[in-house]
């Protein structure tokens, strides 16, 4: 998916490289999007295991409760009381059964498409193929989880219980477990069986605020839109240094404001051009240099030329 | 100050393009969040009707971006917005029950039928496990015990007399616990259904085999009972739920056949896409085989207790496979889809 389009500039480099894909909208549009980690993966499963276990328990104490309103209603004596007992086994074994399935998709067909778990670690369902993820493929998906995770867990446990668990069986049951469990960690979407068979994927959510304006300062010294009339004059040759990499670098300093930081990179803009490092005007010159520079990179992109950074050749 | 003034204050070219547009960035951002924290009944007509073309906006403003701005900041922002914002537009769109609707009107059926071909091989493979089943224990009636695990074979062994065979089948109407046995059947066949739809993951062959498997179970049992004259009766026990239960194995196990040929043979596509295709088909034929089997349970947990007599039982379990045969080949078949 990201082979023939890997070289565009816009392609995101996260913290892992590998995990990184380009997703295209219906609309042509291509979006950077992050596979989760096996690790958000499995502590999400985690977490959605504890609460399915919790609201088990909340259900087997509800019943409890109920019971023991019955002795009460009937005096201690259970016997007479066989059709309400009934109809509260059956319901704690539905609603047990229905945790179990049930849980996964009614989260996962909802508008976050993330169960509890995944909300928490900030993961989320996907169409592989960038359409719409469908009732279908989430169904599929949760109907294979049964086999890579409960089933075999009920086998093991019960095959242990009743003990007619053989070594052989114990360590197949055991082989099970781990190929189903380990099976993300072998594909480079991190897919796990489910996923394969419903064509979805796990997904990073992104969440990013719209910062301000890098730099205001800039453009209130300067009214007729010119980037070059300001207390500070650049000439050519003092932007040529720099590429988008410096850029951003500096575009980083200038949002996270702060004044050591400030002061480090000016001294070495200053030194890099051959100024006089002045002081105490640090911000209103990095935002003065900044907004130069990128007119001066934003010009030539206009004509296809980037630079990406400061080793790399002029067009 | 204001939108004109920082407009006209804007040094920078993609400074300007943003703040023109940033009232729909932070509009649609808006929306977005409400309808991501499920609050999407709160959200006036207006915004609802706003959100494609706002959703189609910020993309051309990325497209834009990205060809015009160096503000890495505003780039990372649009980019994560446009994902929420696709995810919303491009949602599943569909509640559980809106879904279950449009699944038994039709959906259903039509996936049974897609999958006509594997439920053939599935249908060919549980007689032949039946046959194998009886034909082994009638050749050497020590293949029983091996066939049929231990918990099962108390009362139905290899030379058990007729009164006690007879007495497995009829007179238990008293049994107490009918409703909570219904549910525990329910709940133990859904398992099984469920895993020989999914082990077809692996090409298919484990989910022949556990039907193989299950039906020479059953073939054994037949030849049991076959011994001592009462096979008519034991099909008539068999078929009240029987001829419900068996369908919905035989689904599953037609669905786990589907995947794995798919994924075995993906003709043309890639393995992946064949795979995805194949599953989600068969995710609706799964689900219908839940629905299937929590009729089996009730039907195994009342009606066989309550209806004592062969004849009753056959016109119960005839009457259920007819209404299924019926729903799977005549159901939804007027609203056929373009792409079938």
């Amino acid at each position: 998916m990201s082979g023939s389009t890997a070289a565009e500039p816009w392609i995101r480099r996260s913290a892992n490289p590998k995990l990184d894909r380009v997703m295209v909208t219906p609309e042509g549009v291509s979006l950077n999007v992050t596979v989760a980690a096996a690790g958000a993966r499995a502590g999400a499963l985690a977490l959605d295991i504890v609460i399915i276990l919790g609201l088990i328990f909340l259900v087997t104490i509800a019943g409890l409760m109920l019971l023991w309103g019955l002795g009460v209603a009937f005096d201690g004596n259970l016997e007479n009381a066989s059709g309400p007992l009934q109809l509260l086994a059956v319901l704690w074994i539905i609603s047990v059964f229905l945790f179990r399935n049930a849980y996964f998709l009614y989260f996962e067909l909802g508008d976050r498409a993330a169960t509890w778990g995944k909300r928490a670690v900030g993961i989320r369902v996907a169409a592989r193929d960038g359409g719409r993820l469908t009732a279908e493929a989430v169904i599929a998906r949760n109907i294979v989880r049964d086999v890579e995770l409960f089933l075999p867990l009920v086998f093991l446990t019960s095959g242990e219980a009743s003990g007619s668990m053989t070594d052989l069986t114990a360590w197949a049951g055991f082989l099970w477990v781990l190929m189903f469990l380990l099976f993300p960690l072998f594909n480079r979407d991190r897919l796990r069986g489910g996923d394969v068979i419903a064509g979805t994927w796990v997904i990073q959510n992104v969440k990013r605020n719209l910062g301000d304006i890098v730099a205001p300062s800039a453009a209130n010294l300067s009214g007729d839109g010119t980037a070059t009339v300001t207390r500070y004059q650049f000439s050519d040759d003092d932007l040529s240094v720099y590429g988008e990499y410096e850029l951003q670098t500096l575009e980083n300093v200038l949002r996270s404001d702060q004044n050591e930081a400030l002061q480090k990179v000016a001294e070495s803009i200053c030194q890099k051009i051959g100024w006089e490092p002045g002081s105490g005007d640090e911000r209103v010159f990095l935002e003065a240099y900044y907004t130069a520079l990128r007119a001066r990179l934003e010009r030539s992109m206009k004509f296809g030329k980037r630079r990406k950074d400061k080793f790399s050749p002029h067009e | 100050m204001s939108t004109e003034q920082a407009l006209s204050a804007a040094v920078l070219r993609s400074d300007r393009f943003r703040l023109e547009r940033e009232a729909d960035w932070i509009r649609l951002e808006d929306i977005v969040t409400k309808m991501e924290k499920g609050k999407s009944r709160k959200l006036s007509d207006d915004d609802v009707l706003a959100l494609p073309t706002l959703y189609r906006t910020l993309l051309s403003s990325l497209s834009i971006a990205r060809e015009n701005s160096l503000d890495a900041g505003l780039i990372d922002y649009l980019e994560g917005l446009a994902l929420r914002s696709y995810f919303l537009v491009y949602g599943t769109q569909t509640s559980l029950g809106r879904w279950l609707g449009s699944f038994f009107s039709g959906g259903w059926s039509r996936a049974v039928r897609a999958i006509q071909l594997d439920i053939w091989i599935a249908l060919f493979v549980m007689i032949a496990g039946a046959g194998v089943g009886y034909i082994l224990v009638a050749g050497d009636s020590d293949w029983f015990y091996a066939l049929v695990p231990g918990s099962y074979s108390e009362v139905r062994v290899p030379g058990a007399t007729e009164e006690a065979l007879r007495g497995t089948l009829f007179g238990s109407q008293n049994e107490g616990g009918l409703g909570m046995f219904a549910a525990f059947l329910f709940s133990n066949n859904a398992q099984v259904a469920i895993l020989a739809f999914a082990l077809g993951f692996a090409f298919a062959i484990p989910s022949i085999l556990l039907l193989i498997h299950n039906m020479a179970l059953l073939g054994a049992m037949l030849w049991v009972f076959a011994q001592r004259g009462l096979t008519v009766d034991f099909i008539g026990w068999l078929s009240i739920h029987g001829t419900t239960e068996l369908f919905a194995i035989l689904l599953a196990g037609a669905a786990g056949i589907h995947v794995g040929r798919s994924i075995a043979f993906p003709g043309t596509r890639s393995h992946l896409k064949a795979a995805s295709d194949a599953g989600k088909r068969a995710a609706l034929v799964m689900t219908g085989v839940i629905v299937m089997l929590i009729c089996a349970g009730l039907l195994e947990g009342f009606a066989r207790q309550l209806i004592d007599n062969t004849a009753g039982r056959f016109a119960v379990g005839g009457a259920m496979l007819l209404l299924w045969l019926l729903y799977f080949i005549g159901f939804g078949r007027e609203r056929r889809r373009p792409e079938t």
